[in-house]
């Protein structure tokens, strides 16, 4: 009776969703503004979060100049008479929960976990803003690069990520599927990382290390990447300091992270 | 050499050896001994030399002089509660400290730092010393001291979320809270020179401030310059917890716990107790750095949260002990 | 030999003029009693003399280094302050400070005077207001100076420790030392001192033995009272027996 109900559900919603395609869209969390931009049609998207303009956060900074942005506050969104608005799981939470109650449609996407992830986010954002043929081709274009990048070497360098407060992230992350994918041996293990302390770090020795670019302005969390230790394994070692961009959210752009540390495992071999 | 010197430095000497055999990686004690003495290559020499040994050192730096501060301003104000961490010394040095690191000056120039945290703690001092006079009655002490940690850590608050650093609105905890986690020589060296003036300033102080249990007209009586005493209370705590605040956040009750529990231990006399309470304090953060290691090994679990734990119960012992004196 | 001279001291406070042109000595052997009413200027003169005020003339004490003074001059002040929980005998103690040196013998001389050696153990701050009182006097003795000044230090002790107190000072007077205080009880001014200095009107009313100085006119226009004098084979006799205006 239930399944029956479902099924019925569905047959209805699914024609109405492709054949209204919401024409004013608005992004409200860095890594939806990247794959509206990448997937929405021209005039389509009209706003997205201040931060996509970012350079340190953002892949596609200079592509955002191009749209108005927003600062996830539920006030200038409504302003905006959004067709759809997109959202993170964890982004402006009040926000999203007061344009739900003012009867603005808002579909919430949660953060890739893994390379896996990927194609099903683009996936459900491109059927939320009607564009099936642009996705699928993003889609494909992604996985013929991503197995064209995958590492085939018998042997894993070990390799550390490092970032301010001296945190670290596990296998079981988007960054150390990066990692793992560009053919290191994370030492941090499976799991999904966190605190590493210097110690750890020291006794461990990797073979490269993968530290964070500082943001601009100071901060005593950024302090560690310049201490003693870590710069002792950087000149020993072979180093990389990246920028978040490419790191932070489950977008293509994560293939330039990958063949950027395909570059370093191949300078150590 | 009296009996509490010796065994506090007895202590002090166990609870080095202790923070430096304790770390998340297991080392054996006796290898890593062999490494910090030896030197040479390899990771056990930089995690001995380059991690725990700067962790050790300013500890026993910064508790000392903790200690030592804590002593100097009770001695002074003639006033049990009177602590540089509870009244706001450390809180406007660390905001001097954030301002340095957050303007640039720090980066320009290695010394703004210290100096800066130095001119926060001097206002600190300064405010709290004409504010209550050379008598510290209590009530103009404790209300001045809340008043002055009141807008040392709105100011602090403020400059550090208005940066653009996404990770400096989160060190509002560190700079309240004070650790020692993942600092390097590098700090040791910033510290020293500043920490040496201080220890330098206050040195001189003990007989003056023997002098004073017996009022500043009697001091003044026999022979000591009060106004010269004050500079030197002013300037050297400044200096000291200055130097303290700006490598390891502001540590809490340290001052304030350590002279408490060793004015038994001197008789009572306020210029013998500077330096039974240098060792005491260095002893106090020691232990308090090992004890927050064991708690939480993958954290970074704040020395303030600790040195509070302990510190605050004798700080109500000693509000309503005072309170039963004035009734 | 003079211990202490001054010489046309005058001494403004807070605008307001309290001593002019007081001219005063004290020498060995001498105690000293300074009388006249609450107010009157009494601590003033003795803070002006020991440079702990500013002042205008000259005072012998204040014109010295402040090490070379706390040699010359021992200070008792009118607050007993004992800030910090001390033995009794490290109290005593604190008297050597300005000769830094860490003689036994004068500070176990003072406790013997002042009767404290059952109290030597004590902290300072537990004994009554009484036993406090002489625990200073005694610090104040040892700092063994030539001269020793004390604001009031028999006030709040029982009759006995009073008398044993001004036969401390009558003692070390007759040692060879100069004593000065202030005190507010006549008869025991009379008896004990050597010699009275009555303070009226913010200067010296009059100076010289208490017989003399002690006379109806005196103590009505000082204090504003009249009192039964009488010479017993014990020595004078005052007892104040009534106001007059």
């Amino acid at each position: 009776m239930l399944r029956r109900a479902l099924c019925l559900l569905l047959a209805f919603a699914a024609p109405a969703a492709a054949q209204q395609a919401p024409a004013r869209v608005v992004s409200m969390n860095l890594c939806t503004d990247q794959m509206a931009m990448l997937l929405a049609a021209p005039g389509q998207l009209i706003s997205v979060s201040s931060l996509a303009r970012d350079r340190q956060s953002s892949a596609m900074a200079d592509e955002a100049m191009r749209y108005p942005v927003n600062h996830g506050l539920a006030e200038e969104i409504w302003l905006l008479k959004p067709d759809l608005v997109i959202a993170g799981t964890f982004t402006a939470r009040a926000s999203v929960e007061m344009l739900k109650r003012l009867g603005v449609p808002v579909l919430t996407v949660p953060p890739a976990y893994g390379l896996a992830d990927i194609a099903e986010r683009l996936r459900l954002v491109g059927d939320a803003i009607g564009q099936r043929d642009t996705t699928d081709a993003v889609i494909t274009d992604f996985k013929t690069r991503l197995a064209a990048l995958r590492a085939r070497t018998g042997r894993r360098p070990s390799a550390a990520l490092y970032y301010a407060n001296g945190y670290t992230t596990g296998n079981q992350t988007l960054a150390g599927e990066i990692l793992l994918t560009a053919g290191f041996a994370n030492i941090a293990g499976d799991g999904g990382g966190g605190r590493m302390s210097l110690e750890a770090l020291a006794m461990a020795s990797p073979e490269a290390l993968i530290t964070g670019q500082p943001y601009p302005g100071a901060s005593r969390s950024e302090e560690i990447l310049d201490h003693p230790v870590v710069r002792r394994i950087r000149a020993a070692r072979a180093s990389r300091s990246v920028t978040d961009s490419d790191w932070l959210c489950g977008t293509p752009y994560v293939l330039r992270a990958i063949s950027d540390l395909s570059a370093l495992r191949q300078e150590i071999e | 050499m009296t009996r509490p010197i010796f065994l506090l430095l007895m202590l002090v000497a166990l609870l080095a050896i202790g923070s430096l055999s304790i770390g998340p990686a297991n080392l054996p004690f006796a290898d890593g001994l062999r490494a910090l003495v030896a030197g040479g290559d390899g990771p056990l020499v930089l995690v001995m030399r380059e991690i725990r040994l700067p962790r050790m050192v300013l500890a026993v730096m910064i508790g000392g002089t903790l200690g030592l501060a804590g002593a100097a301003m009770q001695g002074y104000l003639r006033n049990p509660l009177a602590e540089p961490g509870l009244l706001g010394v450390s809180g406007c040095a660390a905001l001097g400290a954030v301002l340095a690191i957050q303007t640039g000056m720090s980066a320009a120039f290695a010394l703004a730092l210290p100096l800066s945290a130095l001119a926060g703690a001097v206002l600190a001092v300064v405010i709290l010393v004409v504010l209550t006079g050379p008598r510290g009655e209590t009530l103009t002490l404790i209300l001045g001291g809340i008043a002055i940690s009141a807008i040392a850590g709105a100011l602090t608050s403020l400059v550090l979320n208005l940066s653009p650093n996404p990770f400096a609105a989160n060190e509002i905890i560190f700079w309240m809270m004070g650790s020692l986690a993942d600092r390097s020589m590098l700090h040791v060296w910033l510290a020293l020179p500043f920490m040496i003036v201080g220890l330098a300033l206050l040195a001189g102080v003990g007989r003056g401030l023997d002098a004073l249990t017996l009022g500043e007209d009697a001091a003044a009586a026999m022979g000591f310059d009060l106004g010269m005493l004050r500079l030197r209370i002013v300037l050297g705590t400044a200096c000291v917890v200055g130097a303290g605040t700006a490598v390891a956040g502001s540590i809490g009750f340290v001052g304030l716990v350590v002279p408490h529990l060793l004015r038994g231990t001197v008789g009572g006399r306020p210029g013998p107790l500077l330096w039974v309470s240098a060792l005491g304090g260095a002893a106090m953060l020691l232990g308090a750095d090992i004890a927050v290691r064991l708690i939480a090994p993958d954290r970074d679990l704040k020395l303030g949260v600790l040195t509070a734990l302990v510190g605050a119960p004798f700080f109500l012992h000693l509000v309503w002990r005072s309170r039963r004196q004035r009734a | 030999m003079t211990l202490l001279t001054l010489t046309q001291m005058s001494v403004n406070l807070r605008g307001r003029s309290v001593l002019t042109d007081v001219n005063l000595t004290v020498s060995a052997g001498e105690v000293v009693g300074l009388i006249g009413r609450n107010g009157v200027g009494k601590t003033t003169l003795m803070r002006a003399a020991l440079g702990l005020i500013p002042a205008s003339g000259h005072s012998s004490l204040a014109d010295m280094s402040a090490n070379a003074r706390a040699r010359a001059a021992a200070w008792m002040p009118q607050t007993r302050e004992i800030a910090w929980p001390v033995s009794v005998a490290d109290l005593v103690a604190l008297g050597r400070l300005p000769h830094d040196d860490n003689a036994q013998a004068p500070v176990e001389a003072a406790l013997a005077h002042m009767a404290l050696g059952p109290l030597r153990n004590r902290r300072a701050t537990n004994l009554s207001g009484g036993e406090q009182a002489r625990a200073l006097i005694a610090r104040a003795l040892a700092q063994e100076t030539p001269l020793l000044m004390a604001d009031e230090p028999i006030s709040g002790l029982d009759p006995a420790h009073q008398i044993a107190t001004m036969e401390v000072f009558a003692g070390i007077a007759a040692a060879g030392r100069g004593v000065m205080l202030t005190l507010h009880d006549i008869g025991l001014a009379a008896r004990h001192c050597t010699r009275l200095v009555i303070l009226s009107d913010g200067g010296v009313l009059a100076d010289g033995p208490p017989g003399e100085v002690l006379t109806p006119a005196n103590l009505a226009q000082a204090f504003g009272i009249s009192a039964f004098h009488a010479d017993s084979p014990d020595g004078p006799v005052f007892q104040p027996l009534r106001r007059v205006t």
